[in-house]
């Protein structure tokens, strides 16, 4: 019975697609806008962030380093949890009025993503191989200049840490249950619908909606790949 | 894989049944699946009731609690032995189709209508929840402020609460006064009191959770329309060999007793000054007059 709604569940989700049923692609559009402000938020002040902790040395830096990486395991119910209390209307951010509302979603994914984009970004700019940094500097570049050079040298490392934040926080449901309230036409995402269906006891819808949660991942994943292989190709 | 370990689990427990049921204390405990409504778990019924049955019956009951939904879905697939659930329709329909034996009335609770203090729809004293719903409907659409919550789950109680929608006369409400959350009623609870929102609850969670409420209070209940009874169906091993019936029925026999309903309509007095459930069981209606 269970297999014949897997089975069910993989022509809902192509059905689901094509129908262009208006509450999924609500709920898809609203999952790909959430995920992706805050990847951007969480890009933005991440990179950097690992890039500058992987080229230079300072006192307590191995304490930020086991921070960031302690925080890519952070569990995102917690961090829902956390965030749902900075902005209940009790708490210190209650003013904001964020709460089950979509900034409230994007401000929590952004926690979740930020360690991960800037763990793997200082891992992948912290491995770049030193000899070439030597050369560079035999060679006569300025120091601006070795750092530039690493970190293009890493593109590929950050790009992977870009994609993994998105993974995450896409695919989380801890967070966007607590902050977001998972409600209808206005902060229900894939994830969330897909823990609704389940325990409305809809597995073939549920599976439906995991199945393009998984879809929109591997063209996500593929068209930045793409991108980077058409760049690496030109140069 | 899933249906694998059931077999393992049956096994064991056949093994276990070999015992003859007097020799309480060696044998194995028999294992039994409850699946029933978040209702009957968060408010601690089941914990109150379920070890006076193992230690009676030696037996592990292992309790799935989800919304009425799921419950009867865990049932259909024969994951579970029993439902314990309050959805009147879907419970006779699990039973027509054949997936459960018969379902035995078991107790009630009532469903409340609960509000922020303010009541800026006017529902304190409307004249019947009908008209409290009616009033939430239409200063919504007009009015800043009036907001409503719903469990939007498919729920027992979110059943009723679409069915009086629709008794009311308003159909599917929609708009932006409107939430329909998706969640189980504790969580519904607790979202709608960051919104000062207006919502059905049982009386059992509310009063489990009232202190952490703080802005919600009851501005409606007592209305017939607020009935909500629980059913208890052993699934059938007709559909799914693989299920305790036998246990499914002693369980089912436990709580419909009259000793075992007495206790169901003192649970929580102690706590919340009033009972959370009511008894319902045909043996009880026997004994305290039906007349």
């Amino acid at each position: 019975m269970l297999l014949g709604q897997m089975v069910s569940g993989l022509f809902e989700a192509f059905k689901l697609i094509i129908e262009g049923d208006p509450e999924i692609y609500t709920i898809i559009f609203l999952s790909l806008r959430v995920s992706g402000i805050a990847l951007f938020i969480a890009t933005a002040a991440g990179v950097p962030l690992g890039a500058w902790l992987g080229l230079t040395g300072f006192p307590g830096r191995r304490l930020v380093v086991a921070l960031v990486y302690t925080g890519m395991g952070l569990p995102p119910v917690v961090v829902g949890l956390v965030v749902f209390m900075l902005l209940s209307t009790t708490g210190p951010l209650g003013s904001l009025g964020w709460l089950f509302k979509v900034p409230g979603m994007i401000l929590a994914q952004s926690i979740i993503a930020l360690p991960i984009v800037a763990g793997l970004t200082m891992s992948a700019v912290g491995g770049v191989n030193k000899n070439v940094k030597q050369q560079l500097v035999a060679l006569g570049a300025s120091p601006a200049q070795v750092r530039w050079a690493t970190l293009s040298e890493a593109r590929m490392g950050v790009i992977a840490a870009v994609l993994a934040g998105f993974g995450r926080i896409v695919a989380e449901v801890g967070a966007v249950m607590l902050v977001g309230g998972n409600i209808q036409y206005r902060t229900r995402v894939l994830t969330t619908a897909i823990v609704l269906e389940t325990r409305k006891g809809n597995f073939g819808m549920a599976l439906a909606l995991g199945i393009i949660l998984l879809i929109i991942s591997f063209f996500v994943n593929a068209a930045v790949l793409r991108l980077h292989r058409k760049e690496l190709g030109e140069s | 894989m899933k249906r694998a370990c059931f077999l393992l689990l049956l096994s064991a427990i056949t093994f276990s049944g070999c015992f003859p049921s007097g020799t309480r204390g060696h044998a194995q405990p028999e294992e039994l699946l409850l699946a029933t409504t978040t209702s009957t778990a968060d408010t601690g019924l089941l914990d109150f009731l379920l070890p006076k049955f193992e230690q009676e019956y030696n037996a592990k009951v292992r309790v799935v609690a989800v919304g009425t939904g799921q419950a009867i879905q865990l049932g259909r697939s024969g994951d579970v032995d029993v439902i314990l659930v309050h959805s009147r329709e879907a419970e006779e329909q699990f039973v027509n189709e054949g997936f459960g034996v018969k379902r035995y009335d078991l107790m009630f609770n009532d469903f409340v209508l609960l509000g922020p203090s303010s009541d800026p729809a006017g529902v304190i004293g409307a004249r019947s929840v009908l008209d409290a719903l009616g009033r939430i409907a239409s200063r919504g659409a007009t009015a800043q402020g009036v907001v409503f919550a719903s469990r939007g789950d498919d729920s027992g109680t979110h059943k009723r609460e679409m069915a009086l929608w629709e008794q009311a006369g308003l159909g599917t409400p929609r708009g932006e006064w409107y939430s329909s959350l998706g969640q189980g009623m504790g969580d519904t609870l607790i979202a709608a009191d960051e919104m000062r929102a207006y919502v059905l609850s049982d009386r059992g969670t509310y009063l489990s959770m009232k202190d952490k409420l703080r802005n919600l209070s009851i501005v409606f209940e007592k209305d017939e329309d607020l009935f909500n009874p629980y059913g208890i169906i052993a699934v059938n091993p007709q559909k799914h060999p693989s299920v305790n019936f036998r246990l499914a029925q002693e369980l089912i026999a436990f709580f419909t007793s009259v000793h075992v309903q007495q206790m169901i309509n003192e649970f929580g007095v102690d706590r919340y000054g009033q009972p959370l459930f009511f008894p319902n069981s045909e043996q009880w209606w026997l004994e305290h007059g039906g007349e």
